[in-house]
């Protein structure tokens, strides 16, 4: 990580996407940097978190993405350089307190990085937050790679202090998560103190002319923008064609217009502060071609932006043919590609275009679809949620009141799926899952009968849940609250919360007890070990018997990652063979069939049950899984 | 080692979530960088690494920094550290001249686990990787990392070895000085002893 922090400016490093960011920040003399961890943003506070204590800044993951936003603010209104870093669902966690500060305006810059998550590759959702930027009246950089994350995070600082307003800078996953050649800058000398200056408050009222403001700060930007080295123009002065292109699709873009050989006929448009548009730059470009295809990712953003602009200057620069995600020639759903742009340019041209040596295509196809079958999300071995829904299942099974499970949001969320015994039966929000039970438990007076099983992390716990606990106990809802308590932010690369007793730098701190917190609200709290089924499967049916009130159960074992790297497990496991009888045993192989720990795996050749010993971690729960008693534990 | 005669040169490097595909992508990249060259590698991370297919795009060039995703069609290489995720990856990026080093040692997957499909036998898979690639170099990574004490480095293994081939322009040393800057000193001994056995698995 030296390479990110280090004083050689000039140097050529590789760095991820969030590490470019990350150093950007640093290089505009960033003080504050808060955000709540997702993938794909959580690098980018992790890289400045390990340079926090040489480069003098506080770093922290706030409770949520809110608080985040909120105490970043701050410092900012202190006079120090702030950022707020989140997922796309974030920036709608933090969104009534961005449009606020939108109203009041700021001191210190004030960055927020919104990393968005085109295919969904780690999301409950694919949303584009660059909406945000129009709703708040807020401007917008979309950088296309990691040498521009840097430098546009860096100049976004200069810009949000100059218009006194926040200023957002929106990654994607394949920019965060991409490293690539990063050549450094200059880091900043000393910083002032922070002050806040009593007669300058900030407030949102009078809500109307501050408004007008904000359009205001709005056309300062976009006259900067209009010199912005961040946009240009690559290919003939006249081409038929014009690819406007933001983010990663650029290099997309780019590559497509090479595989098709078009360069003496397409013109890119490269855009980095798409919001304002820069209206003078763009539509003189714009008129060079009367078909324009937009490549960018996930909804029809900047395509909008161009076809009002169109609209606006049409006498000027001439009609527009647009292609893109409205017209069907690139779908709005899904992330894009070198590909997937050269197949829209193809079709616009009149072309056929078949990527690669199409008969060695159809051969590869059909070899993987006879031989290759698909690789389905699952827990790991010695995972604690296996355990916890394999306990949830067994009760609700012997249960005939037709129970179900509201899921939330973490890796426990693939309950949904076999893996976890497909026992969750919604998934929302972070925190929704409890505000749902709320509701659920609430029905008892209409006629409903269904025990309601309300499962939350810890993480998502302190994110989210406690209002919609507080909701329920308050109006006395009769639900069986699980907290599967991992200790850690497990999805998103097992952050520190504050139920863990450590700060992303690796201060200790005082822990916040999630039992406390329920013992306050007056509610009965159990606390088990998930790996012992036996005892948990008890507590769980005891529990259910009545739901008159709020019940919580806390199932606390580490996530089996973070047990692993530190104290490791207890047990070595192995197949007894001769208790094992194979597909012989009316059991129709249970242990693979049902459970599916990934350690645990089928023996062909003996046609009996084995244990892979390279994957299995011996958390020892399936010994309880098999009827016959086949699968032995060891102490180590 | 070969000089960059590819414009950009492309690899993929696939496996499973949690086989240590990230750190050997970072690794090569880093030690691409530092002989001067643009390099490129477009990651998945997240939920893909709770047990789902897992690739890194490697994109080496002399001038320019390409996008973070290969063209389908156009890999020249793959290093694959799970023989179906290898396989895997020919449909979409395969060329005739692609070649390919892969790790011996399946993964089930949940579904074959489950016994609702099937994991095609050793001979089957290695055909048809003979028939769609230009080279295979099928190797014992995991058995080789497990006689050096620990099964997770047969990715360490699966660099030294594609080192050895030639196919990326990197040497030996340049590779060890970077596993040097990027793991803990505690386990660097025995990660430098995992790259020098790959080393040795190419004739």
């Amino acid at each position: 990580m030296d390479d990110m922090a280090g004083d050689h400016p000039g140097a050529e490093v590789l760095l991820q996407g969030n590490e470019a960011m990350a150093r950007g920040a640093l290089e505009a003399g960033v003080a504050w940097a808060s955000g709540y961890p997702g993938n794909p943003s959580s690098e980018i506070i992790e890289t400045l978190a390990r340079a926090a204590s040489e480069k003098r800044l506080y770093v922290e993951w706030s409770v949520n993405e809110k608080v985040a936003l909120e105490a970043a603010a701050a410092a900012s209104f202190a006079g120090m350089r702030a950022l707020a870093t989140m997922k796309q669902n974030g920036v709608n966690v933090c969104l009534d307190a961005l449009t606020s500060l939108a109203l009041s305006g700021i001191k210190g810059g004030l960055v927020l990085i919104a990393a968005d998550d085109p295919s969904s590759i780690s999301s409950g959702n694919e949303e584009d937050s660059r909406f945000a930027a129009a709703l708040a009246h807020l401007p917008l950089l979309e950088p296309a790679t990691p040498q521009e994350a840097k430098d546009m995070v860096r100049f976004a600082f200069d810009l949000s202090e100059r218009i006194g307003n926040i200023c957002l800078v929106r990654s994607v996953s394949r920019l965060s998560h991409t490293r690539a050649n990063v050549i450094l800058g200059e880091l900043p000398g000393g910083r002032g103190r922070p002050r806040f200056d009593t007669s300058r408050p900030f407030i949102t009222l009078p809500a109307v002319p501050h408004h007008q403001v904000m359009y205001d700060k709005l056309d300062q930007a976009e006259a900067e923008f209009e010199e912005s080295p961040f946009n240009h123009y690559e290919g003939p002065p006249k081409p038929d064609l014009m690819i406007a292109a933001c983010g990663p699709s650029y290099l997309y873009a780019r590559e497509a217009v090479e595989m098709l050989g078009l360069e003496d006929r397409t013109g890119i448009l490269k855009l980095g502060t798409t919001y304002p548009l820069p209206q003078k730059f763009v539509a003189e470009h714009l008129a060079k071609a009367a078909s324009v295809l937009v490549a960018e990712e996930i909804d029809p953003v900047l395509e909008r932006s161009l076809k009002v602009l169109a609209a606006e200057t049409g006498d000027r620069i001439g009609a527009k043919r647009f292609y893109g995600k409205r017209s069907g020639h690139v779908s709005p759903t899904g992330e894009s590609g070198p590909g997937l742009v050269a197949r829209a340019l193809a079709r616009i041209v009149g072309r056929e275009f078949e990527p690669g040596d199409p008969d060695y295509r159809r051969r590869a196809a059909q070899v993987v679809d006879e031989l290759v079958p698909p690789r389905e999300f699952g827990f790991c071995p010695g995972c604690p949620h296996r355990a916890s829904y394999w306990a949830i299942k067994q009760v609700l099974a012997s249960d005939d009141r037709q129970g179900f499970v509201v899921g939330d949001v973490g890796c426990y969320t693939m309950g949904i799926w076999p893996t976890g015994f497909n026992q969750v039966k919604m998934a929302h929000a972070m925190g929704s899952g409890v505000g749902m039970s709320s509701g659920f438990g609430k029905l008892d007076a209409m006629g409903f009968a269904q025990p309601v099983i309300s499962v939350v992390g810890d993480s998502t716990f302190f994110h989210a849940a406690i209002p919609a606990l507080i909701n329920a106990t308050y109006n006395q809802a009769g639900f069986l609250l699980v907290v599967l308590d991992n200790a850690a932010t497990a999805m998103t690369g097992f952050q520190p919360h504050p139920g863990t007793g450590v700060s992303v730098t690796g201060e200790r701190l005082s822990r916040i007890s999630i039992e406390r917190i329920c013992d306050a609200m007056g509610l009965e709290v159990t606390v088990c070990d998930p790996y012992d089924i036996e005892s948990t499967t008890a507590v769980l049916r005891d529990r259910l018997r009545r739901l008159d009130t709020v019940r919580v159960i806390i199932m606390r074992r580490p996530c089996a990652l973070v047990q692993g790297r530190a104290d490791g497990f207890d047990y070595r496991m192995h197949v007894d063979e001769n208790l094992c009888r194979g597909e012989e045993c009316g059991c129709d192989r249970y242990c693979n069939r049902v459970f599916r720990c990934p350690g645990l795996v089928w023996d062909a050749s003996s046609n009996r049950a084995r244990i892979d010993e390279v994957i299995c971690v011996g958390c020892g729960v399936c010994e309880t899984v098999c009827p016959a008693g086949a699968i032995v534990k060891e102490t180590i | 080692m070969t000089s960059l005669n590819l414009e950009p040169l492309n690899l993929i490097i696939t496996g499973v979530g949690g086989q240590g595909n990230v750190l050997i992508s970072q690794v090569l990249a880093r030690a691409l960088v530092g002989q001067g060259l643009k390099t490129t590698v477009g990651e998945t991370f997240g939920l893909s690494q709770r047990g789902g297919s897992v690739q890194s795009h490697v994109r080496v060039s002399r001038n320019k920094i390409f996008g973070p995703l290969i063209p389908e069609g156009q890999a020249h290489a793959v290093l694959g550290l799970e023989p179906l995720e290898t396989l895997r990856v020919m449909a979409s990026y395969g060329q005739p001249d692609i070649q390919v080093l892969v790790n011996a040692r399946p993964v089930q997957p949940l579904n074959v686990i489950a016994g609702q499909d099937r994991y095609p036998a050793d001979e089957a898979l290695l055909d048809a990787l003979r028939g769609l690639a230009a080279k295979v170099w099928w190797l014992n990574a995991t058995a080789e990392a497990q006689g050096l004490g620990a099964a997770i480095m047969a990715n360490i293994v699966m660099l030294g070895a594609l080192t050895a081939t030639g196919i990326m322009p990197v040497e030996a040393k340049d590779l060890e000085e970077a596993l040097a800057e990027v793991l803990a000193d505690d386990r660097l001994e025995q990660n430098l002893a995992a790259f020098r056995r790959g080393l040795e698995l190419i004739d």
